[in-house]
């Protein structure tokens, strides 16, 4: 059996094909202005570098916060539910799972069967969210893929105050007139939303086998800084942007 | 090829003014108020009470240099230089960085007792609208401050907030309040609290077909309805003012009003001097109380 499963995220979009709980195709396209469009075309752009035609797939389950928007799916799933199963493929054993997109972020708790215990979800503010790293990034006038590393290479333990993105970018520019260094403020930005996220850790209950997916997952350094916050070690799995959309077609696939 | 212009809606016009009616001042006793904010910068001068002159600027990277500037400019056709000032009140949030002051008070504090002077004495709750907060603030008949409640957290309800849609939709942050009446009927208000994604919000109005007087309207009225919900968490009770810059914005200001089914006060003064006025009568207050006990 073959399934799809497509995340719309309000940034990027993306659709992966799965053959009998393998994955067999993935593709990744930038959300733009026309969610639909854009599942469309990336579950288009999926299926070519499969060899498959749409007869192909056996359902096709859309997630993520456009799926509304996309109509002609077989059915659909919230981000919680796929993030979970997701996670999950990747990470059997994992109970709790951080999944930070561009503009949201939340944290799952699973019971030792993979169902979900409690979560928390932070929709209404970026202050936790890729947006507010973006931000800072533009703001240090690097660029977002380099945050992590600048954030590694930290020389001290610099804090920041500023909750708001809007707050956040003048007190990053104040640092820069303090002579702040880039890396020492990326560090600062990293471990402010390590702060932010670990209040929403508390809320679902503190584990250790945690697992962070979504785009942000990609920044080694604010994984570190949420490592050390936690007191854990935190998995990122390879695929962590088509996690979502991995457990989308998972879930195509056990409701048939 | 044509130079394009890049214009910076969100500056509003910064000012001066001096008190036509003491054209030359042979009084007692000068002091002066100055308010450094997060966004604004206000110097306050009184004479014997009254005030002589003031300014209004946008607060620089420096604050230092922020307060020499706004005194500067308060006192440039009123023939004083700082050794005439008896006494100096820093306040707001660069408070510490008036380099000619002789003390700081909160800019709770002063707001309640300028807005005492603007308003008169009925006041019982003031709104400050500030650049990076909001504030509710409870205060006596005199002007003293008895509860407060504020954001500072969130750009949400704040003058930052407003600029950044002014700088989205190409709008001077001045002609906002105008605007947003300029509408056939009152649009649902804006659903994203944060000011980030009420930017996307905006922009997917804009696309679906909204006129930018429509998006205004909507934005105005989710900001009314954030400071309301401040508003009640510390209780309203009359006679209510507002201050700061937003009390400018007719857009939020007659928004707040009817979701509360109240009237604002109207404002005889620069609302955004409510700071630095009330610093300024902070300090004639404690250089006539020292000079009492002197002279005992």
């Amino acid at each position: 059996m073959i399934t799809a499963g497509i995340d719309c995220g309000s940034q990027n979009t993306r659709a992966v094909l799965m053959q009998d709980g393998k994955l067999v195709a993935k593709a990744l396209l930038p959300t733009a202005f026309d969610a639909d469009l854009a599942a469309q075309t990336v579950f288009e752009k999926a299926l070519s570098d499969a060899g498959l035609k749409r007869e192909d797939i056996d359902r096709v389950i859309i997630t993520g916060v456009g799926r509304e928007i996309v109509k002609w799916g077989d059915g659909e799933v919230n981000e919680v539910g796929a993030g979970a199963r997701g996670a999950r493929y990747a990470v059997p054993d994992t109970d709790t799972i951080i999944d930070m997109g561009a503009d949201s972020c939340r944290v799952i708790r699973l019971n030792d069967d993979g169902s979900i215990m409690k979560y928390e979800v932070n929709d209404k503010c970026a202050s936790g969210a890729g947006t507010f790293i973006e931000a800072m990034a533009r703001a240090l006038q690097i660029s977002t893929e380099q945050m992590g590393d600048f954030s590694l290479r930290h020389t001290k333990e610099l804090a920041t105050n500023a909750q708001c993105v809007v707050f956040a970018e003048s007190e990053v520019i104040s640092l820069i007139h303090a002579k702040e260094t880039r890396e020492d403020i990326a560090y600062g930005v990293h471990m402010g939303i390590a702060n932010r996220i670990a209040s929403m850790i508390r809320r679902v209950g503190l584990t250790d086998r945690f697992t962070m997916i979504g785009g942000p997952a990609f920044n080694k350094g604010l994984v570190s800084c949420m490592s050390k916050v936690f007191g854990r070690e935190i998995q990122v799995p390879d695929d962590n942007q088509f996690m979502t959309a991995i457990g989308a077609a998972i879930f195509a696939a056990e409701n048939q | 090829m044509a130079e394009i212009e890049k214009v910076e809606y969100w500056r509003w016009t910064e000012s001066n003014w001096r008190n036509p009616e003491i054209p030359d001042w042979h009084g007692s006793l000068i002091t002066a108020g100055v308010d450094i904010g997060s966004t604004s910068t206000q110097a306050v001068i009184m004479a014997d009470g009254v005030p002589f002159a003031y300014s209004n600027m946008r607060t620089g990277s420096n604050s230092p240099d922020s307060a020499i500037g706004a005194i500067n400019w308060a006192m440039k056709d009123t023939g004083l230089t700082l050794e005439d000032i008896t006494y100096t009140i820093g306040t707001g949030y660069g408070r510490v960085n008036v380099p000619f002051s002789n003390k700081t008070v909160t800019e709770i504090t002063c707001h309640a007792k300028g807005a005492n002077y603007i308003y008169g004495p009925t006041v019982r709750t003031i709104l400050d609208m500030g650049g990076q907060d909001c504030k509710a603030i409870h205060c006596d008949e005199k002007g003293t401050v008895t509860s407060f409640m504020m954001n500072d957290k969130c750009a949400a309800g704040t003058g930052r907030g407003m600029e950044v849609i002014a700088n989205l939709l190409a709008v001077r942050v001045e002609d906002i309040g105008e605007m947003s009446f300029q509408i056939d009927e009152e649009p649902a208000p804006v659903s994203s609290t944060c000011v980030i994604f009420a930017k996307s919000e905006a922009t997917k109005l804009m696309r679906s077909g909204w006129t930018k007087e429509k998006v205004l309207a909507a934005y105005c009225h989710a900001m009314a309805l954030r400071v309301v919900r401040l508003l009640e968490r510390n209780g309203m009770e009359l006679d209510f003012a507002i201050t700061g810059g937003i009390a400018k914005n007719v857009g939020v200001v007659r928004r707040i009003e009817r979701l509360m089914g109240i009237q604002a006060l109207k404002p005889t003064m620069d609302t955004q001097i409510a700071g630095a006025l009330g610093a300024a009568l902070l300090g004639k207050e404690l250089v006539e109380k020292k000079r009492a006990k002197e002279n005992q």
